[in-house]
């Protein structure tokens, strides 16, 4: 299962319902808003960290780069993937499930 | 070219609601039991799954008249009453469940008999199986 957060986890609780429900094992990626809990730094960074030993965890570049984010703030083990990367993600797990 | 294969006939799927808004504010759980009405018309497998502010939804008493907006609570009982029918009825292969996180209840102070429908009460830990074995999921 693909799980796909698109909100900010400083305005909306959608990565951490996320956190809580995804099955050890599934993928997560972040994209649009959701990209803010890819960051070093922040008061989700732990969490999403944690997140990243257990499942395996994809940020959008195209939604970083519009929002002046770079690989080097990213939290380590979270791997960036492209729009086709994206396709790859939905393509390969078996069914996504939203966070909106 | 890609040929497209649309017949519906005899396919069978589960297909999961997850419905995490509260009513009214939004139009999230309106377009979410529109899709489960469907889906029934279909005579799909679904589980209808409350999380976050989503177990609003089915909180009892709900008045919208001076809103001058349309109530949907009536609307869950119509959903309660189809599953009621599948599960009676043998010759029916539709199988729904109406499940409500128990963390999500228990945050807002809430408890089964706060809701308008019967419905069964998972922790985050099974309501995770039923996601992850789910064909597909409708967020909202």
């Amino acid at each position: 299962m693909l799980h796909t957060v698109n909100k900010s986890p400083f305005e909306r609780n959608s990565l951490e319902s996320c956190l809580r429900l995804a099955k050890k094992g599934s993928a997560i990626l972040l994209l649009e808003d959701g990209v803010y809990a890819a960051i070093n730094g922040t008061s989700v960074s732990d969490k999403v960290s944690g997140a990243t030993k257990d499942n395996s965890v994809y940020v959008l570049g195209p939604d970083m780069k519009a929002r002046g984010l770079g690989e080097s703030q990213l939290i380590d083990g979270i791997k960036i993937v492209d729009y086709a990367g994206f396709v790859d993600l939905a393509a390969d797990n078996d069914g996504v499930t939203p966070w909106l | 070219m890609t040929e497209y294969n649309f017949e519906t006939e005899g396919v069978k799927k589960t297909i999961t609601y997850l419905n995490r808004k509260a009513p009214y504010g939004t139009i999230y759980a309106l377009e979410v039991l529109e899709s489960v009405l469907i889906s029934a018309a279909f005579e799909q497998h679904a589980n209808i799954v409350f999380v976050d502010d989503g177990v609003f939804q089915i909180k009892k008493d709900q008045d919208t008249a001076d809103l001058d907006m349309k109530c949907f609570l009536p609307t869950y009982g119509i959903i309660e009453m189809e599953k009621e029918d599948a599960d009676e009825d043998e010759d029916m292969d539709m199988n729904w469940r109406i499940i409500v996180e128990k963390e999500s209840m228990e945050a807002r102070g809430l408890t089964t008999d706060d809701f308008k429908i019967e419905v069964e009460v998972l922790s985050s830990a099974e309501l995770a199986d039923v996601l992850d074995t789910s064909d597909a999921v409708i967020g909202g």
